[in-house]
């Protein structure tokens, strides 16, 4: 009764609760069937057929692998340091579905009782927050790498820790120009102002483009594969990880490509706006739905893209990435900040 | 200086010009090259729904022989044995005895013939060397097993099905069916 008597709005805290535990769901469910389409697309790319065994086509392949995993046996290294060992790939795994809770994934659903958003949150510095725990997730490489007290580990970890940084700027400056035309740091807004209208992609062609290298870095997808260069590094930092902590590695390896697949949907590709129809005046349960579809459908197609890249492409040397970070993508970025901030002084004098 | 031969091939170390340094014409180039191998033919051949047909020269599987009135050829001269190189087949060698004419056609057998399918190479020196014409390849490999010594093929797994009491075994041995 006391807490009842807290006065908390308790219809509205169990429709967050329940969105959380689906979106939760659905993205690890995304994530698993993402390892089945890497290689499917890995083997499309190469003249290969793919998994076609477990179930047709291989559609359970996921589940074989998962079933795997968990039968693998859990070694931590003597050696390690078993506190940090173990929170390695927690915190990886948690950082990688933090990002999910700000993201806007379609308009509401309304069942009579008024608007249910589909939007966990909606804090009004979406961006900055997403921002912020991105750069957190690679505190998962770097514990882990740490803690493994092995020698390829902690250089991959190295190696990811400055990979991350360095890319990290070119990227916030990307979004800043992003914002000078979107005045908003809420996603929900920067959605809203898409819809029915341009995509930020025609404003910030470059901005997307900057965007979308530093995304794959931030991922840790090749061609920025350094920290699990398989073919210098051993493994890199989960080379002493085993049974599902290693799979915890993996699985937000494919999280995070999710995530960001969505966020750049959601910044430069218009979120849940289905081009060419308008929805405002569909009804909203439809409307909602076609919309999240809308917005898979472009996930779809950015993981694809990430797929396509990582099965094309040779991994950077450690210098080359260094230089394309510093001294590429970092002016250009720079560069476009300035043009961006001065056209739109310019336009609104 | 002068050249050794006439493929020399220069190599071109002018430094990187501006589109080669962003990477991306190149990205793109190798991206549709990829993109392209998507709708390539796949040269995947489906294991055990599919097979592809063996050559006629393949060397498989051993199988011993009988002759027409289904005795076993083999005498157990070794030959086959010293002439392995993996030195993979052993033997043992048995007198006929009387009313065993049916059985053997030689009047010394093999009793024991073994063949160790993880030390074979199916080099197929083992079918040249047999004066008897009592040992020989097949077109089917070793299926797979689970225990080393299920490998050790002996007598029975090696010996033909019997074309007169088995025939229907005899002519699948031997592929007529299909
Ligand atoms: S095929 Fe070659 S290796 Fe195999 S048993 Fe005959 S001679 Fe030996
Ligand atoms: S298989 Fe041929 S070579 Fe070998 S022991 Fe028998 S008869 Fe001799």
């Amino acid at each position: 009764m006391t807490l009842l008597a807290l006065n908390l709005d308790w219809a509205y805290l169990l429709g967050k609760l329940i969105l959380i535990a689906i979106i939760i769901s659905v993205s690890l469910v995304i994530a698993m069937y993402e390892t089945y389409l890497e290689r499917k697309v890995a083997a499309w790319l190469q003249d290969r057929i793919g998994p076609n065994r477990a179930g047709p086509f291989g559609i359970f392949q996921p589940l074989a692998d998962g079933a795997k995993l968990f039968f693998k046996e859990e070694i931590i290294p003597n050696s390690s340091n078993k506190f940090l060992f173990i929170l390695g790939p927690c915190l990886a795994m948690m950082t990688a579905m933090m990002t999910c809770a700000v993201i806007p994934w379609s308009s509401s659903l309304d069942f009579g009782h008024g608007p249910i958003p589909l939007q966990i949150a909606d804090i009004n510095i979406g961006i900055l927050y997403i921002f912020g725990v991105v750069s957190l997730g690679v505190y998962g490489i770097m514990i882990g790498g740490w803690a493994s007290n092995n020698k390829f580990s902690l250089l991959a970890a190295m190696r990811g820790a400055s990979q991350v940084i360095s890319y990290e700027l070119a990227m916030g400056i990307a979004i800043i120009s992003l914002i000078f035309v979107t005045g908003s740091l809420s996603l929900k807004d920067i959605v809203g102002q898409q819809i029915g209208h341009t995509w930020n992609i025609v404003y910030q062609p470059l901005g997307f483009l900057i965007f979308f290298i530093c995304a794959l870095a931030e991922c840790n997808r090749a061609p920025f594969d350094l920290p699990e260069a398989e073919s210098e590094l051993n493994m890199g930092y989960h080379q002493e990880y085993s049974s599902m902590k290693l799979g915890f590695y993996l699985f937000s390896e494919y999280i995070n490509m999710f995530i960001s697949s969505v966020i750049m949907a959601t910044l430069f590709f218009g979120g849940y706006d289905i081009p060419f129809v308008n929805t405002a005046t569909m009804n909203p349960n439809l409307a909602a739905v076609l919309g999240l579809i809308a917005l898979m459908a472009k996930v779809v197609v950015f993981i694809f893209v990430f797929m396509w890249i990582r099965w094309s492409l040779p991994r950077f040397r450690y210098d080359q990435l260094m230089n394309l970070g510093w001294k590429g993508l970092l002016p250009l970025a720079l560069v476009n900040m300035v043009v961006t901030g001065g056209v739109v002084l310019w336009l609104h004098k | 200086m002068q050249a050794l031969t006439t493929r020399v091939k220069e190599v071109d170390r002018k430094p990187m010009n501006f589109w080669e340094r962003i990477y991306l014409p190149a990205v793109v180039k190798g991206m549709a090259i990829t993109f392209s191998h998507m709708f390539k033919k796949r040269p995947t051949v489906r294991y055990p729904e599919q097979k592809r047909p063996f050559s006629p020269v393949f060397r498989g599987l051993h199988v011993l022989n009988r002759d027409e009135e289904g005795r076993e050829r083999c005498t157990a001269c070794g030959l086959c044995a010293v002439a392995c190189p993996a030195e993979a087949i052993t033997m043992e060698a048995a007198e006929r005895k009387d009313g065993e004419e049916g059985l053997y056609r030689e009047e010394k057998y093999a009793a024991r013939y073994e063949i160790n399918m993880l030390r074979c190479i199916f080099c197929g020196l083992c079918e040249e060397a047999c004066p008897k014409d009592a040992i020989y390849l097949t077109e089917t490999f070793t299926p797979a097993n689970f225990a080393r010594k299920n490998f050790i093929y002996g007598k029975p797994d090696l010996l033909i099905p019997n074309p007169k009491t088995e025939e229907a075994a005899f002519a699948e041995a031997k592929g007529l069916n299909n």
